[in-house]
């Protein structure tokens, strides 16, 4: 009851400040009136930002009528400047979704490997702990250089960015499964497989899935960054040419859209993160 | 004759490096045996090495020197003809009560059906009393019911041996009380071999048929293997008034209170490594000092 309560009037506040915030941006762009004494020609040159005293910047009206035209139609494709926002959310989250899912491939057998052997964790730290910091835009040339196609270098990026936190996480996980777990499974007799994904898979899920929750906050960051930088196709490359379209109202558009996409993506692995967690 | 030596361990000895180098002996040249359906504890005070005599027994830890033979073959790993029963229960909390014991027995029976398998673990979760919470996952469980889960992974799988490691130490008296009656019964029903390790004075005598006694860590030896002298049929709310009772019980107390400490200074002239004095402490009835009976030493 109390908790229901709570949500109830942390809504209510939601919605005011959205209220409230809304109210404020028409308010900041919306014109003073009308300019007295314009000859009609010079207005007709200055256009509305001038006479009308209007901003530029566009209000919650505009950007709400763009969305709405998104929403009417959201996969058109009228050549390769004009495509549907649906169209470039597809080639962005199925970028992601390859190169991320190239990093779970190459993570997790390699984290356990990892964990696993005290050996293998010393000797791979060095690497790992250089490779880490890199940003992964510094990989963007590398990578266009020795794949020659811009769309599976924004794929490489976005695998050598997903791999890192996961590749930590699983080692981690892995290496910490507590030791009586473990002789439970050896004074069964069970062999290294078995015991691998009976008992090392279960007990260290948990990290490794809060590894690839990271992960894929990350891949979501970096790959508007990085179709900005190659263009042709997604959603970063849609903001990036509605800049240069000075089309402010998109760009907005694009900021929510995006917003709602890595919202959804962090959701998903947060549903898996509870699915695969255990209480002690 | 096999079956007075069914285990033997034969000159064992453990070192671990210590904190400023070197090394540090826990226990030096031990040597006992255990016989086929004998139930025996070690008593002794922690850093005496019991719980690595333990795990040498259950094949987790394998000692510098000397053997471990279990029915006339070394120790050289885990098996799952000996089972063991962790102080800290050791469930898989990702799995429910049958998901755990299922485990056990589909690691043994690889070959069985998984029907099998469930009824199989069924059978021992009623066994120790649990029928109706197979459902549930160890987090649900109390203390009790989850030590008593860890008992019917380790009788599932029908082991040869039950090593058990202080597994009723974590309890509350009642609880204790009530799965030392219920391990005790079954393990004189099936005539299950036992070796157990535990601090409280008690639950040896009323659980074991032999109990050997450790001087303290480190280079830790066998003092004495003590033979209960009451009878198998034993009830708890009874034995204080058996005439050896306190015999046994004051001998014990003995030991951990000063004869673990100062055995090794004073070791009998013909004290032999290979065979450890045995002795029964026989006793007349004495007078029950009151507020005694029951008390545990730690």
């Amino acid at each position: 009851m109390r908790e229901s309560n709570l949500g109830f009037r942390a809504g209510i506040v939601s919605i005011a400040i959205l209220v409230i915030f809304g109210l404020a941006w028409h308010l900041a762009v919306s014109g003073t009136g009308p300019a007295q004494n314009i000859d009609p020609e010079y207005a007709k040159l200055l256009g509305q930002t001038a006479v009308q005293g209007k901003s530029a910047m566009p209000g919650p009206i505009d950007v709400l009528k763009t969305i709405w035209g998104h929403l009417k139609e959201p996969f058109y494709d009228r050549g390769p400047n004009d495509k549907g926002i649906g169209i470039q959310l597809a080639y962005s989250i199925g970028r992601v979704l390859i190169g991320y899912a190239l990093a779970i491939v190459v993570a997790l057998p390699l984290g356990f490997v990892i964990g696993m052997s005290p050996l293998m964790s010393r000797a791979l730290d060095p690497f790992i702990q250089i490779m880490k910091p890199v940003s992964p835009l510094a990989w963007m040339p590398l990578a266009l250089y020795t794949i020659k196609d811009s769309s599976i270098s924004s794929i490489f990026v976005i695998f050598i960015c997903s791999l890192w936190p996961m590749l930590i996480n699983t080692a981690f996980g892995v290496a910490s499964v507590r030791k009586e777990w473990i002789n439970v499974a050896r004074t069964l007799e069970v062999g290294n497989l078995r015991r691998a994904f009976t008992v090392i898979l279960p007990a260290a899920a948990p990290t490794i899935v809060t590894g690839m929750r990271i992960s894929i906050g990350i891949a979501w960051l970096v790959i508007v960054a990085a179709e900005m930088l190659v263009g042709g196709t997604g959603i970063g490359y849609f903001v990036w040419n509605e800049w240069n379209n000075l089309s402010i109202t998109n760009v907005i558009t694009s900021i929510l859209v995006i917003g709602l996409v890595g919202m959804l993506l962090d959701q998903a692995l947060a549903r898996v993160g509870r699915a695969v967690s255990f209480p002690e | 004759m096999s079956d007075e030596k069914f285990i033997s361990i034969e000159g064992i000895s453990r070192h671990f490096d210590a904190p400023g180098g070197g090394k540090t002996t826990v226990f030096e040249d031990v040597w006992f045996r255990i016989a086929k359906g004998e139930f025996v504890c070690m008593i002794g005070h922690s850093g005496c090495g019991k719980t690595t005599v333990l795990n040498i027994l259950s094949g987790l830890d394998l000692p510098d020197e000397g053997a471990a033979i279990v029915d006339n073959k070394a120790i050289e790993g885990p098996s799952l003809d000996r089972a063991v029963i962790f102080q800290s229960h050791a469930l898989l909390p990702w799995r429910t009560v049958l998901g755990n014991v299922a485990y056990a027995v589909s690691s043994k029976w690889r070959d069985w059906t998984k029907a099998r398998i469930e009824e199989h673990a069924k059978g021992f979760i009623e066994k120790v009393g649990l029928k109706g919470s197979e459902g549930k996952r160890p987090a649900q469980l109390s203390g009790g019911m989850k030590q008593r889960v860890g008992i019917a992974r380790a009788l599932s799988i029908e082991p040869k041996i039950l090593l058990m490691d202080e597994p009723f130490s974590a309890l509350d008296a009642l609880t204790r009380g009530t799965l030392q009656d219920e391990v005790r019964r079954i393990c004189l029903d099936t005539g299950q071999t036992v070796f157990m390790i535990t601090h409280d004075v008690d639950e040896a005598i009323y659980l074991a048929d032999k109990i050997i006694l450790m001087t303290n860590g480190p280079e830790a030896m066998v003092a004495e293997i003590v033979e209960n002298p009451l009878p198998k049929e034993r009830d708890r709310n009874q034995i204080h008034k058996h005439p050896s009772y306190y015999a046994i019980r004051n001998h014990l107390i003995d030991f951990l209170v000063t004869r673990s400490k100062t055995f090794k200074s004073e070791v009998p002239n013909d004290y032999d490594r290979r065979r450890p004095p045995v002795v029964r402490p026989q006793g007349q009835p004495q007078p029950v000092p009151p507020g005694e009976a029951g008390r545990k030493v730690a």
